[in-house]
């Protein structure tokens, strides 16, 4: 009996010691933390992508309370959560969600194993990175993917892959919140976070190299070589050509699609477009006759 | 014997064309001058297409004060500036001059007398070496002139000449000493004067007897120039170890630099090339290239102009392989891999090196079983096991913390690792980084 | 060109080394002390060791293709054949097939390949199985067949080890019963036939035959001399001071020789991948392993304490490995 209550007694006592130290612990260091960040990060992904420019999640939800203080939750988005998660945090902090465009990263090279000839092979640790510092590459191309995956490593969301068959990453449209994770991973700066684009349709140049026209050339079957053919039949001055290539501004871009059958190297790809009807490929194959074959194998993969 | 104190690697040496003498190489058909072919900032191009050209002719001009003047290596008319794919495997500008005939500038004293007087001041002595652009000659090409410049506050008390020739394979220093030690000699006691001390040391590697017993007896005409004989030891040519290895002292790390010990540390082709400047008004536009490699029909030193694409030294020695698998740029332990085999010939081109498709490979990556060799061979006293894990995470922070910019990037870590991990292909990737981080850091203040 | 050409960076040569040459290295250096265990414990130690090495290589490769499903086979590097002749060094040569298995199964299955694999684990997969062993099965693990028993395997002969005499000196309080020991010389070169005692594991007969092991990787460059010299110095110090303070402790030579503290300190401590990579670190877990063992075996109720001196040590490597740097260049001269 006496050793019951010794035991109660001592273990009660401790008990009680314990809960006055936490009790004055917890009041001399009390931190306030404004209650609607927890809320607001419970509506977050949780991912700590980075992608809204804030460090990590619980970041991102402070930035938005800091915002809605001051009246606005302009400029924010989280790339992850998308346009419902900031529906979501707005009503939290009774605020108008700010209407922004879906966006999603492009991989802006084409250059797969069957159209730029590897030259040399590279042996070494499997890092864009160290491969980028290395040499020009495996192919004559010193601009296009090294195929080492360090964009597929740096995204959270699992949205882009290499394809073993081309050697290049693919972006899963589905999955891919536009972060941002792997245009900074990517050492020769070949992914470019681009809007998704009316009906998720979108025209893009599927190349990087700012090579002369002759040299693109011979390194790649589907290279840009800057011959400005595209820039001349754009009628909304959407297509500028900067150091042999060309760049299709999406703010200026009207999905005209007419760029597409110009290029002679087939470097420019309509993607999410339905296939064109059967009679304008006739013009296809007229304008640029040589290439005529190459933009044919690449239509079926765009549509993909 | 001595050596440096931290670590170091004894790799096999493979000095094939030991004892072959310097041959002159032909001239080529096309000459090309990448514009940067030192550290620092890029040359400005001082000629256009249609230019003639004179052998010594300066066709491109310093773009700062860390930068070097380029010389035409041959006469004739500029074809184009362009660029070209050079060692690093990017195309880079450079100037094309198509080769006619072989008129040097009258400026140039091509005697072979040896001129002993030098009456110049220090000021001018280096004035001489900069119009001159002459560079580190063995590989790094930091530009000579900016050495021989202390800065405020650093007073030089030695001069340290690298003889040592550390990389396995490459012989074209040790040949030079045995064909030209008196101008090398002179050089020395001109860089010696450009600095203004009264010590000089060169150190060669005992792998090299016949070249440390010309030296020393060509040397008692000169009592204050000292050769010092080391102990066969990678990375002995480092310019930290160098200075460790012969006066005993050790640079501290970054920033420090060899000046803080009072050490400048030139290369022996260097010497040599500040002989030519000075005492025959001759720039920097040839050099000695060794091209050698285990399945090269006839490994060699050759004499040549700068701007000779590495094929035509290739073709000199016997031709390309049937079995090769990888050529280089300078030696095994620190050469870049080349893409092709039209590179040009640079001022920091210490040689060609062909090694087998067997050689070439890598072996496969196995996991890191910490036996800390890496560590014991490190000669910064660095760990390397832990900064290429480090820097594989991306763990930036703590990859400077575990002081990667003291890395000299020997390979002596990855040599030794019996796990065959590609340790300093992420070091340097983590120093890339850091230093540009760094960098950054530095302009913000 | 025919070949495409290979580009990687620096540096483009390789000492040859690789992760076999030492593993067989440090086989070769324990084949002396198996030949002595051999010739003392003939068919037990033939057993014990066969048995052990199988079931270690077996374990791995079963475990890397069916559990972690890996496709590399790291059999071959020579890693579980090692941890087997380890595992079978710090066991008697009287101990039950199935009890060696049991052993093998702890020591790759839980010592090494839940953490990964070689290069993982916190603790010395060898030493991981033996204390398992030990504490599991404390009758078989510690009755030691007396040596010359060339025909016997379970039925040997069993006797008490000078390790058991020591402590019970200890216990008893009676320093006369140091006098049963054998002398130092017998230690050193392996326990005689003659004197009935039981001669230990089969690793630990012969300190001769395991320093001559310890020369041949010095030699060899396997590893370097400051983990061994560094424990067994400080075994020597202390021991000696236990012995001149109280007589019943036992003199630092025969300390030294006896039980599994040569096996310890040259091949189980300085095992690659659970100690430190500096070598200041090698020392004071060196020193700290020496010290352990003697407080161990002095006052612990183990008369051996060397495993659980470097299972404790282990566990101290990461932290050592945080804190002892090496000299970098240009900390050494301050001019």
């Amino acid at each position: 009996m006496d050793l019951i209550l010794i035991a109660v007694i001592s273990l009660g006592a401790i008990g009680l010691i314990s809960a006055v130290i936490l009790y004055a612990a917890s009041k001399k260091f009390a931190v306030y933390e404004d209650p609607r960040i927890a809320q607001v990060a419970e509506v977050l992904p949780q991912a700590n992508c980075g992608g809204c420019g804030f460090p990590g999640c619980a970041g991102f939800a402070g930035a938005c309370v800091k915002a809605a203080d001051s009246g606005s939750l302009e400029g924010l988005l989280c790339p992850g959560g998308g346009a419902s998660c900031m529906e979501k945090i707005a009503s939290i902090l009774g605020m108008e969600a700010v209407a922004s465009e879906p966006k999603i990263a492009v991989v802006r090279c084409n250059g797969s194993c069957e159209n730029r000839p590897r030259i040399a092979k590279y042996d070494g640790a499997q890092s864009c990175a160290i491969a980028h510092t290395t040499s020009g590459g495996e192919t004559a191309c010193t601009f296009g993917c090294l195929g080492c995956g360090d964009c597929v490593a740096a995204c959270k969301f699992d949205a882009i892959h290499m394809n073993p068959e081309t050697g290049l990453p693919e972006v899963d449209e589905d999955k891919c919140t536009a972060c941002g994770a792997c245009v900074k991973a990517c050492p020769r700066f070949i992914i470019e976070i681009r809007p998704k684009g009316k009906n998720n349709r979108r025209m893009v140049v599927m190349c990087v190299n700012k090579d002369k026209g002759a040299i693109a050339n011979k390194a790649c079957k589907v290279s840009c070589i800057g011959c400005g053919k595209c820039v001349k039949v754009c009628p909304f001055e959407a297509i500028t050509l900067e150091n042999n290539l060309a760049y299709i501004d999406p703010a200026k871009c009207k999905s005209c699609r007419k760029c597409e059958p110009e290029c002679p190297k087939g470097a420019i790809h309509a993607i999410n477009f339905p296939p064109r009807k059967p009679k304008a490929e006739a013009p296809v194959a007229d304008a640029a006759p040589k290439a005529a074959p190459a933009p044919k194998a690449e239509a079926p993969k765009a549509e993909a | 014997m001595k050596t440096f104190r931290i670590g170091g690697v004894h790799p096999a040496e493979n000095k094939l064309s030991a004892g072959k003498a310097i041959e002159t190489l032909a001239l080529p058909k096309q000459a090309v001058f990448p514009l940067s072919q030192h550290i620092g900032a890029p040359a400005t191009a001082l000629v256009k297409k249609g230019d003639a050209v004179k052998v010594g002719t300066k066709i491109a001009e310093a773009g700062g004060f860390v930068s070097a003047a380029i010389f035409s290596s041959v006469s004739g008319k500029v074809n184009k500036v362009d660029a070209i794919v050079d060692a690093s495997g990017y195309r880079k500008p450079a100037i094309f001059i198509d080769v006619e005939g072989d008129e040097w500038e009258e400026s140039i004293d091509r005697s072979t007398t040896l001129v002993k007087e030098c009456n110049l001041k220090p000021e001018e002595i280096v004035a001489k070496i900069k119009d001159a652009g002459v560079v580190g000659m063995g590989g790094a090409c930091f530009p000579t002139h900016v050495k021989l410049s202390p800065p405020p506050g650093c007073k030089a008390e030695c001069v340290i000449i690298n003889a040592v020739e550390c990389e396995p394979y490459l012989t074209a220093d040790h040949q030079l000493m045995l064909e030209k030690a008196d101008e090398i000699l002179v050089g020395v006691s001109i860089l010696m004067k450009a600095v203004n001390v009264t010590k000089g040391y060169i150190g060669i590697e005992n792998n090299k007897p016949d070249a440390i017993k010309l030296m020393t007896e060509k040397a008692a005409q000169y009592p204050n120039i000292e050769i010092v004989p080391l102990k066969v030891q990678y990375p002995q040519g480092g310019e930290k170890q160098l200075i460790d290895a012969v006066i005993r002292r050790q640079v501290p790390a970054p920033p420090a630099i060899p000046i803080n010990v009072g050490a400048v540390v030139q290369n022996v082709g260097t010497a040599y090339a500040v002989y030519e400047a000075v005492q025959k008004n001759k720039p920097l536009f040839e050099r000695i290239v060794t091209v050698t490699g285990k399945s090269v029909k006839n490994p060699s030193n050759f004499l040549t102009r700068m701007g000779t694409p590495m094929s035509q030294l290739i073709e000199a020695a016997g031709g390309l392989p049937e079995d090769t698998g990888k050529v280089i740029g300078g030696g095994p332990m620190m050469g870049k891999a080349l893409l092709n085999i039209e590179v040009p010939i640079c001022k920091g081109s210490s040689g060609v090196l062909i090694m087998n498709d067997k050689e070439a490979a890598r072996a496969a990556e196995n996991p890191c079983i910490r036996c800390a060799k890496c560590v014991s061979v490190c000669p910064m006293g660095l760990e390397p096991f832990l900064l290429a894990t480090l820097s594989a995470k991306k763990d930036w922070e703590r990859v400077e913390k575990e002081d990667v910019m003291s890395c000299i990037e020997c390979g002596s870590c990855q040599f030794t690792c019996p796990s065959h991990r590609y340790l300093l292909d992420y070091i340097r990737l983590g120093k890339g980084t850091v230093g540009g981080i760094i960098r950054a850091r530095n302009a913000k203040k | 060109m025919a070949n495409k050409l290979i580009v990687s960076l620096s540096p483009h040569v390789h000492s040859g080394d690789s992760i076999q040459k030492n593993m067989y290295g440090v086989m070769i250096a324990l084949v002396p002390a198996l030949l002595v265990s051999l010739f003392a414990f003939g068919l037990g130690a033939l057993v014990v060791t066969l048995t052990s090495v199988a079931a270690c290589v077996f374990f791995e490769w079963a475990i890397t293709k069916f559990i972690l499903k890996r496709e590399a086979c790291t059999i071959c590097d020579g890693s579980a054949a090692l941890t087997g002749l380890l595992l079978a060094f710090n066991l008697p040569s009287n101990l039950p097939i199935w009890i060696i298995i049991i052993g093998a199964l702890v020591a790759i299955g839980i010592g090494k390949m839940t953490f990964g694999g070689l290069g993982c684990n916190p603790f010395n997969p060898a030493l991981v199985g033996r204390i398992f062993l030990l504490i599991s099965f404390p009758v078989q693990m510690t009755s030691w067949p007396t040596a010359g028993q060339w025909t016997s395997y379970l039925d040997a002969q069993t006797g008490a080890t000078p390790l058991a005499l020591m402590k019970q000196a200890i216990t008893s309080g009676d320093a006369s019963v140091l006098e049963q020991l054998p002398s130092a010389m017998s230690l050193l070169i392996g326990i005689p036939d003659s004197c009935q005692m039981g001669a230990g594991c089969l690793g630990e007969i012969s300190a001769a035959a395991l320093l001559l092991g310890f020369v041949y990787m010095l030699w060899k460059k396997i590893i370097s001399w400051h983990i061994p010299v560094s424990i067994l110095g400080t075994v020597f110090v202390f021991a000696g001071l236990m012995h001149l303070a109280n007589p019943v402790y036992a003199d630092p030579i025969s300390v030294l020789f006896t039980g599994g503290l040569m096996l310890g300190a040259i091949f189980m401590a300085t095992d690659y991948v659970t100690s430190p990579m500096t070598h200041k670190g090698m020392i004071i877990y060196g020193v700290a392993i020496g010290f352990l063992t003697v407080v161990i075996r002095n006052f612990g109720a183990y008369p051996e304490g060397m495993s659980f001196a470097i299972f404790i040590m282990n566990a101290f490597t990461p932290l050592i490995n945080t804190y002892c740097k090496p000299k970098r260049f240009g900390e050494v001269v301050k001019k």
